[in-house]
């Protein structure tokens, strides 16, 4: 993309931070760095951590150990009045007795700025989030998207060198939520101000961020692009988190030419692509395979495996189907309509093979999970 | 809803009833007798007459009066000065502790505040605890006389006074989210301006509230000055007492009360005014 993102200069970088509130362990020592202008997204079930990085960050907590580096400055025992780094907190926590301008003005009058500029640069921040004209509003007059907004603007208006965002849109609704993040990505390309986002919702997350930090427990499960973290997940813990996921129990029984392997798959032997991946034979391994790559095939189809369709969802642009394998195991297809296939729909109870496209899948080594 | 209409008149009725009997009835009688004669027989007579006012207006009256706000006034700074960090520390307590520290902050409620009175004349007597304790740890070489002064009538009503600067403060503390501190000083504010700035304004409403509540009672609390104060120091209080028990001038303690009632209302407007101006200070220009 741009220089600057090239160049992958390093503008926070933790090591080792350590956080235990009482006897509860956040963060074990957690190692985490934050590229200048990256989009990066801190993903995970609440309870992670992520809140406890971003509050570190913020400095409102400080680490037990480690170090919390800012531009190559450990900024571990700045005040956070005296960090360039601004927060967009969960509930807003927009100030309820200043107007709207107030608001946004209140961080630039802390730097005792002069007024005309005041002017100036709150004006431009509200054009860009769009509430010039509610600009003498209070916030208890305002609905929760442009109380939203208001909390965005008055924390890039002092153009941070890092935004925190703490899973800013959990109480939006589900369209107003899709067009804020539209305009945070917008903000974010227009300002070139590195984000750094909390959320739980995994769609969220693929669809905002360069870059997806999965966390569990505080400690990463996997960091790399939306794409890597949907279609290469690390482990167990990520595919199941990170948007829908069939796991089957795979056994090797021998490895083949070309990074290929024979292995039995639920009475069944196929073929996987095993990458640079060599496994013994017996080895066990679970194949993952998203709801999206699994095909529907006859019951006959001698490759497919066999069992009976137990519900079908209609999503609108697509089908949810959930079949029970003979080995009792169930399985989630999701297929999109086919216009021309007019037998498309199954019936429940209906007896179906299942199969998928080949090289689709994720082998991962069995975690005793 | 036909059913509920005469639920409705019928609850409607009870409590006009009661406000007209016993507020608006007792208060349209003290107004009518502010403005009536003394009689000695039968302590009023119906003779119309502007006096018991116009002696209000004499100048040791007034010195009474004036006594009696400096001394209240001191009092709700002084109930203001601990109440509001006792408050603070209090809203941040831990959730499982909070019960009981306002438990401790209301007890003394169940106790007479006359009687809690006395136990005060009998702590800071010539031969009370107090003077004892500083003797025997060697402080003081003879009693201290703290009994019938100005700081006993304060430290009297401080101490009776302070649950209700507290209570309202506790109520505005617990309704401030730390967050908006937390963004304060993420914003770049340091502890003062954040204070100045944003927890201030946000209490303000519970400070006007406590110090309406310390000082409206503070002028007439009279029993405080009677036990503790001596001759020099009383209370507007003590003036409508004396007036109605003791010199049976019924007339003129109506002035006298209805100038105090009068005093109230119009601290009591202010307050109003200035919450809404808190809450709303450019709705006009909302509007505009």
């Amino acid at each position: 993309m741009t220089a600057s993102r090239t160049e992958r200069r390093k503008i926070v970088s933790l090591s080792g931070v350590r956080k235990a509130f009482g006897n509860r362990v956040v963060l074990p020592g957690l190692d985490l760095d934050i590229y200048r202008g990256e989009f990066v997204t801190l993903l995970g079930p609440s309870g992670c951590g992520k809140t406890t990085i971003l509050r570190l960050i913020g400095g409102f907590e400080s680490p037990d150990a480690g170090s919390i580096l800012l531009d190559g400055e450990d900024i571990a025992a700045l005040d956070p009045s005296q960090r360039p780094v601004n927060t967009v907190f969960q509930s807003y926590a927009l100030f309820p007795h200043m107007s709207v301008f107030d608001n946004v003005a209140y961080g630039l009058r802390a730097e005792r700025r002069p007024e005309e500029e005041i002017e100036r640069r709150v004006g431009d921040m509200l054009r860009m989030v769009q509430l010039e004209e509610l600009a003498r509003r209070k916030p208890d007059q305002l609905s929760g998207g442009q109380q939203q907004r208001v909390a965005i603007a008055r924390a890039l208006v002092k153009g941070p060198r890092l935004l925190l965002l703490d899973e800013p849109l959990s109480a939006l609704d589900y369209k107003l939520r899709k067009q804020m993040q539209n305009e945070l990505k917008r903000m974010q390309r227009e300002l070139g101000i590195t984000f750094l986002f909390i959320t739980h919702d995994q769609e969220e997350a693929l669809s905002m961020s360069d870059r997806v930090v999965v966390l569990r427990d505080g400690v990463i499960e996997q960091s790399g692009t939306p794409r890597d973290v949907y279609e290469s997940p690390a482990n167990l813990f990520v595919a199941r988190f990170v948007g829908e996921i069939n796991v089957l129990d795979v056994r090797v029984i021998a490895q083949l030419e070309g990074g290929r392997l024979l292995a039995e798959i639920e009475g069944k032997q196929r073929e996987f692509d095993a990458g640079q991946h060599r496994f013994a034979p017996g080895t066990r391994l679970h194949a993952l395979l998203r709801p999206e790559d699994m095909r529907l095939l006859p019951a006959d189809d001698g490759s497919a495996l066999p069992g009976e369709v137990v519900e079908r969802n209609y999503k609108g642009m697509m089908l949810e189907t959930l079949i029970r394998l003979d080995s009792g195991r169930q399985l989630q297809a999701c297929e999109f309509f086919d216009e021309s296939d007019p037998d498309f729909d199954y019936l429940l109870g209906e007896r179906v093979g299942v199969s998928w496209v080949p090289g689709w899948e994720v082998l991962l080594a069995d975690e005793g999970a | 809803m036909r059913g509920r209409e005469p639920f409705r008149i019928a609850v409607l009725l009870l409590i006009w009833g009661w406000i007209v009997l016993f507020v608006l009835l007792p208060n349209l009688l003290v107004v009518a007798t502010s403005f009536l004669t003394r009689d000695d027989s039968r302590f009023i007579s119906w003779q119309l007459t502007l006096d018991n006012y116009l002696r209000l207006v004499d100048p040791d009256y007034l010195g009474v009066f004036g006594h009696s706000f400096y001394m209240a006034l001191v009092t709700t700074l002084l109930c203001l000065l601990v109440g509001y960090p006792f408050a603070y520390l209090l809203s941040r307590l831990r959730p499982s502790l909070k019960p009981y520290l306002l438990f401790l902050v209301i007890v003394p409620f169940w106790t007479n505040s006359l009687v809690r009175t006395y136990a005060m004349k009998l702590l800071i007597s010539v031969n009370g605890l107090l003077n004892k304790l500083l003797l025997t740890l060697g402080w003081i070489d003879t009693p201290l006389r703290m009994l019938y002064s100005e700081g006993a009538v304060i430290a009297g009503l401080f101490y009776i006074l302070l649950p209700f600067m507290i209570l309202p403060l506790y109520a505005v503390f617990e309704q401030l989210r730390p967050e908006l501190l937390e963004a304060s000083r993420d914003l770049g504010a340091g502890r003062w301006r954040s204070f100045t700035r944003v927890v201030l304004p946000l209490t303000l409403p519970g400070i006007i509230a406590g110090s309406l509540l310390v000082l409206l009672p503070a002028v007439g609390m009279f029993y405080v000055a009677d036990v503790l104060g001596g001759a020099k120091n009383l209370l507007i209080g003590n003036v409508i007492k004396s007036q109605f028990l003791d010199a049976r001038d019924w007339p003129f303690g109506a002035a006298a009360s209805l100038l105090l009632t009068v005093a109230m209302a119009v601290l009591l407007y202010a307050y109003y005014l200035s919450v809404n101006m808190i809450r709303r200070p450019d709705n006009d220009a909302e509007l505009a």
